[in-house]
């Protein structure tokens, strides 16, 4: 846990994809460095690279150019470095939760009775308690989102990258499960990357948001977010936080007055 | 329709139709709109013991004709011989005739055949997993074998491996081996790229990522197709049977044929049936103790 390097640094990573109709610039030069503990937020448009930052972060793909590094070592292109949790849960129905929540560890060979008994009283302690011994269909979305977010977490990695982990659940699911993941982060203290298309969520939990532009994929401003923490809900409905957020609508271009410029950039 | 078209059976027609309407008119109580009333119509279910009543008694109605029929010369006795004449060989076959050897080499070489038909597709089709360039490589041939009549292969079969148990064994295994392996594939195919993702992204090597995912999630593929294999495996033994063999219910049928015993001919019909009732059941609680196992 050195101060002196960034828990993650992207540098200048770059993607182009071949296609038939040619090549196409997935991710411009994108430079990130995100420091130890902290809970960083990447929002842009569809489209915008943000996934292929992620599997590219995640060693799942290989970048056109550019490294990554991890805690100031190269991890570009290896696997196994990060905790990774995908769009959708993606728990594997033939196993009860409990050994859902530590496939992790058990692909890194940590013994079956170990890791369950690693997995127990962070089920119980994170709300599944009572739901260790069913399978993922018994669950419902919130809960199984409770699950594969906990496998991420047990995959004992210092940083952990949540694409969209909420964008499916109803909105009062949703609000629960943030005040969940802060209390999680709080307690563990990873560090997180993590994508979402709702600007509100991002704002909340972050301690920094890029906003990305597309074609080709960059980020195109940093924006910190100075809010104390703990949160609570009512700080969504203050002047500091509607100007955060009026800041990135514009950027955006969700911004109503800005919409003539949404039909130039089509 | 004038006066004189009116021929007598259409005026009977006529008559049949108003009677018809005078009896609906009892039924139906006009609304005041003059539209009719209807009710749902609801069909009473029989009781179980009366279902089976009626099953029973076609049976034996069915049996009593054919029987009565044969005895009067109605239904030659030659060709489709009679209940009674096939009783009677039933109680030789399975006294002094071959019946248990015949249904015991009937019943290994078809569940010889399933197993190694099934196995060995199942693998095969897991097999096309590790590559996509061996898969590529590979599957018009199992396109090719697939579209192959197998049966039409069975005299070459019996030519090299003999008359014995291996031949019969070796068709059942041809005709079940490809199905297993199509769905084992199809398995494979349907594997969501995410879930790999999510193995890779924890550090899985491929091994790992075969084991504890594309095996569980194809199993229920492999699974499905036990009951289609089991009869398949069957038809491929009494093929084989057929075209050369010392011992077999297919070996028997034929036997009975040429010699024109068709007593003996229902009753190794009749027996076999029976044998591919009793293995299609055991298959199937098999089948639903592996999905119990397998929870998909």
């Amino acid at each position: 846990m050195s101060s002196s390097a960034p828990k993650l640094c992207v540098a200048d990573v770059s993607m182009t994809f071949k296609t038939p109709a040619g090549a196409f610039h997935a991710l411009a030069p994108v430079t990130l460095s995100i420091p130890q503990g902290r809970f960083v937020s990447l929002i842009g448009p569809s489209g915008c690279g943000k996934s292929t930052i992620f599997n590219i972060i995640a060693g799942l793909l290989e970048p056109t150019g550019g490294r990554v590094l991890i805690d100031g070592i190269d991890a570009t292109g290896t696997i196994g470095r990060v905790g990774y949790m995908l769009q959708k849960d993606l728990l594997l129905p033939w196993r009860t939760v409990l050994d859902n929540v530590i496939l992790g560890m058990e692909i890194q060979h940590v013994p079956l009775r170990a890791a369950r008994e690693r997995a127990l009283p962070l089920l119980h302690r994170y709300g599944l308690a009572g739901f260790e011994y069913l399978y993922p269909s018994a669950l419902s979305g919130g809960m199984r989102q409770r699950a594969a977010l906990l496998r991420t977490l047990l995959f004992d990695t210092d940083l952990i990258l949540l694409d969209e982990p909420f964008g499916a659940l109803d909105a009062q699911t949703k609000l629960k499960m943030q005040e969940w993941l802060m209390q999680l982060w709080s307690d563990f203290g990873k560090t997180v990357l993590f994508v979402t298309h709702d600007i509100e969520e991002a704002i909340y939990l972050s301690d920094e948001v890029h906003v990305m532009g597309t074609r080709p994929g960059r980020i195109i401003a940093t924006i910190p977010v100075p809010l104390a923490r703990p949160r609570i809900r009512g700080s969504v409905l203050s002047g500091e936080f509607l100007a955060i957020k009026e800041r990135c609508l514009e950027l955006l271009h969700l911004d109503p007055t800005a919409s003539d410029a949404v039909n130039e950039a089509a | 329709m004038t006066a004189q078209d009116t021929t007598p059976a259409l005026r009977a027609r006529a008559r049949a139709m108003a009677s018809l309407h005078r009896a609906q008119a009892r039924h139906q109580t006009d609304t005041p709109a003059g539209k009719p009333v209807r009710r749902l119509p609801v069909q009473r279910d029989w009781p179980t013991w009366a279902l089976v009543a009626a099953q029973i008694g076609i049976l034996v109605g069915a049996l009593s004709l054919w029987e009565i029929g044969a005895r009067t010369g109605w239904i030659d006795a030659f060709f489709w011989s009679q209940p009674s004449a096939i009783a009677e060989t039933m109680t030789v076959f399975f006294t002094t005739g071959d019946a248990w050897t015949d249904i015991s080499f009937t019943f290994r070489s078809t569940i010889i055949g399933f197993l190694i038909g099934t196995a060995a597709g199942s693998l095969l089709g897991l097999s096309f997993w590790w590559s996509r360039n061996y898969a590529a490589v590979v599957q018009p041939y199992v396109i090719c074998l697939e579209s192959i009549p197998k049966l039409a292969l069975a005299p070459l079969i019996i030519l090299v491996f003999g008359i014995g148990l291996v031949s019969k064994v070796a068709v059942a295994t041809a005709l079940t081996l490809v199905v297993s392996t199509l769905t084992a594939y199809a398995g494979v195919k349907a594997l969501d790229p995410d879930g790999e993702k999510l193995f890779y992204s924890l550090g899985a090597s491929r091994l790992q990522v075969f084991r504890k995912l594309v095996v569980p999630f194809c199993l229920p593929w492999i699974i499905s197709v036990l009951r289609v294999n089991i009869g398949l495996a069957l038809t491929g033994a009494i093929v084989g049977e057929f075209i050369a063999s010392q011992h077999g219910l297919g070996r028997a049928i034929l036997y009975a044929g040429q010699t024109y015993d068709i007593a003996l001919v229902w009753v190794a019909v009749l027996v076999l049936s029976t044998l591919a009732i009793v293995m299609y059941a055991a298959v199937s609680w098999v089948e639903s103790l592996l999905r119990k196992g397998v929870r998909q």
